[in-house]
């Protein structure tokens, strides 16, 4: 959805729902998401529709993922790290872990 | 001197005469002031780095780098100076998710809970000042849902920050100033735009041309008209858009629209919506602050004397949280709460502050000029803040219709707090921010009341989730230990 015009000084390894990538060190999880094609984060708690980041600064959470085994962190407010693996979220978080 | 940047939290001070959240204009401009006039101040921010969205990465960002971004955006280079040269501490990548107003010996202070880094810590300071700055007023239309489909701020911040331009064809939805703004920046920066839809309805010249004279000497005025004509020589501009929708399965593949009376459709890779921009509010709002209904402005926002207090004598709010102005109105209005915070702190220093406020304030006036023209001509349509299409999803999170919503504003329902128990809207992650301006525009609509009257979603803490485990851990207060096991000992 979206392509990089110029380059960071280095980056970082990530997997996103098992696949590996190498992203830009200073992007967000949501634009190193974005950054490599990946827009569909999760799907929704009622009717389980795709959802994409929508505002990009913390109000809308539409881009809630699970990184590192917690659930429900925001994609946009979280910066990338070396070895950070993210998964998709599918409907409602479960309430067995990462509370 | 220089800033002090913080990194864990058991750095921090036992108390603060002056805590400000937000490092954007307002924040960064308060914290400068108040550290200059001799105030121990803490500035704590949920971003990476200072600026705020307005001027997001302005201390990674170069013209030579990104010259697209325009010298509007280059004047935070600035402010971002004056923060950085002063003595204050800086917290970044904090979120505060609660503060309270305590009174001791008659004398009022502040707890701020506040998480980093994985922690929560309680934080106190004498005075606050909330520069938490504004978020775009959502624009439900149909298909919104859609991945594909972003607000123009979102654009706008993968630009700035990311150096993100979006893949294939693009169209920009809505109104106000930042529209034609990002078409000009996205046109430079190599975005493929194919067209723009202009939602501003046309009967709003009529309604802003008695407050053009102010607006005649204003800044913006020649590089507004500029911007217009550049932005129309390169794009297909169509006006006074009634009815938008996006159409997709999994994610935007078209935009349907009207204009003229006939029904247009573009194909898309991706649409940008925008319907200019609201206080962020919800801090103030969950802190028990009163709020007031901007009827010019179409939004809530916190009720202020002309220095920036808030109906709670240790908060003062700055910035466009307490009233969208701009971030030039942002940066003067935060040296005024600042001046004003340490005016009530150091009564003594009466003399000295006293000029520096009357200065500043000044200086407000003249920047808000031609304000009133603005609103007005930008006032969204009517069409978008209180939508008729039943399909359409007002709340986000739990996927609420507006035809929900109509249904329930006609069985009289009593406001937004009880339609939130009967339907979950404003009851999912987001805690409202991306409806509320929708259901009280629906139900004022419905019900022909007042949005004042029907009044917005009453917020509770944590304004953001916080893990549980995060509450467990923070030193318990004698009133909470009592709460939970009757025992009136002090066990923490």
């Amino acid at each position: 959805m979206f392509r990089r015009i110029d380059k960071a000084a280095d980056t970082v390894a990530i997997t996103f729902d098992g696949i590996p990538m190498r992203v830009d060190i200073e992007l967000t999880v949501a634009a190193a998401l974005l950054s490599q094609g990946i827009s569909t984060l999760r799907t929704s708690v009622v009717g389980d529709r795709p959802r994409a980041p929508y505002c990009l600064m913390g109000v809308c959470f539409e881009c809630l993922v699970t990184i590192d085994g917690v659930q429900n962190r925001q994609a946009c407010m979280t910066v990338v790290r070396d070895g950070m693996a993210i998964s998709s979220q599918s409907g409602a978080r479960s309430l067995d872990e990462g509370c | 001197m220089a800033l002090r940047k913080i990194e864990d939290l058991h750095l921090l001070d036992r108390e603060y005469d002056l805590a400000i959240i937000g490092a954007g204009p307002a924040g960064m401009a308060a914290a400068a002031q108040a550290a200059a006039a001799g105030a121990r101040t803490i500035l704590l921010d949920e971003n990476p780095a200072p600026g705020g969205q307005i001027y997001r990465s302005i201390e990674r960002n170069s013209p030579a780098r990104r010259a697209f971004l325009g010298k509007d955006y280059w004047k935070g280079k600035g402010v971002l100076k004056a923060f950085l040269q002063c003595d204050a501490a800086y917290l970044p990548q904090a979120l505060v998710w609660s503060v309270e107003q305590g009174e001791t010996d008659g004398k009022v202070s502040v707890e701020l809970r506040v998480s980093a880094g994985g922690k929560s810590s309680i934080v106190h300071a004498r005075r606050v000042v909330f520069a938490t700055g504004a978020m775009e007023r959502p624009m439900p239309v149909r298909g919104w849902t859609l991945p594909g489909v972003m607000t123009i701020g979102a654009a706008q911040i993968a630009l700035k920050s990311s150096g993100l331009v979006p893949d294939g064809r693009v169209v920009l939805a809505g109104s106000g100033p930042l529209l034609y703004l990002f078409a000009d920046q996205l046109l430079q920066a190599g975005g493929n735009l194919v067209a723009l839809l202009d939602t501003t309805p046309r009967s709003n010249w009529a309604k802003a041309l008695p407050f053009l004279p102010p607006f005649l000497v204003s800044p913006y005025l020649l590089k507004g008209l500029a911007l217009l004509a550049k932005v129309r020589r390169s794009v297909p501009v169509f006006n006074d858009i009634k009815a938008i929708e996006i159409i997709g399965q999994d994610r935007a593949t078209a935009i349907r629209f009207q204009a003229k009376g006939r029904t247009e459709e573009i194909d898309i890779d991706s649409a940008f919506l925008h319907q200019g921009v609201v206080p962020n509010n919800s801090l103030a709002n969950a802190t028990g602050c009163l709020l007031a209904w901007n009827d010019r402005q179409k939004c809530f926002q916190p009720e202020l004397d002309t220095r920036g207090r808030s109906s709670l004598p240790a908060i003062y709010v700055a910035g466009d949280g307490g009233g969208i102005g701009g971030a030039l109105v942002a940066e003067v209005g935060g040296r005024i709460a600042a001046l004003a915070a340490c005016l009530d702190l150091f009564p003594e220093k009466a003399r000295r502050i006293g000029p520096l406020l009357a200065k500043h304030e000044k200086r407000r006036r003249v920047l808000s000029r031609g304000r009133t023209f603005i609103d007005t001509l930008y006032q969204p349509a009517a069409t978008f803040r209180a939508p008729t299409d039943l399909e359409t999803i007002a709340c986000r999170c739990e996927e609420v219709t507006v035809g929900a919503i109509r249904d329930a504003a006609a069985r009289n329902v009593v406001g937004p707090n009880q339609l939130k128990t009967m339907l979950r809207c404003g009851m999912g992650p987001c805690q409202g921010r991306m409806c509320t301006a929708t259901i009280t525009e629906i139900l004022a609509d419905v019900q022909q009341r007042s949005p004042a009257d029907i009044g917005t979603y009453r917020l509770r803490t944590p304004i953001k989730p916080v893990p549980l485990r995060e509450f467990a851990s923070l030193p318990l207060t004698p009133d909470a230990v009592q709460a939970v096991t009757g025992d009136h000992s002090d066990r923490s």
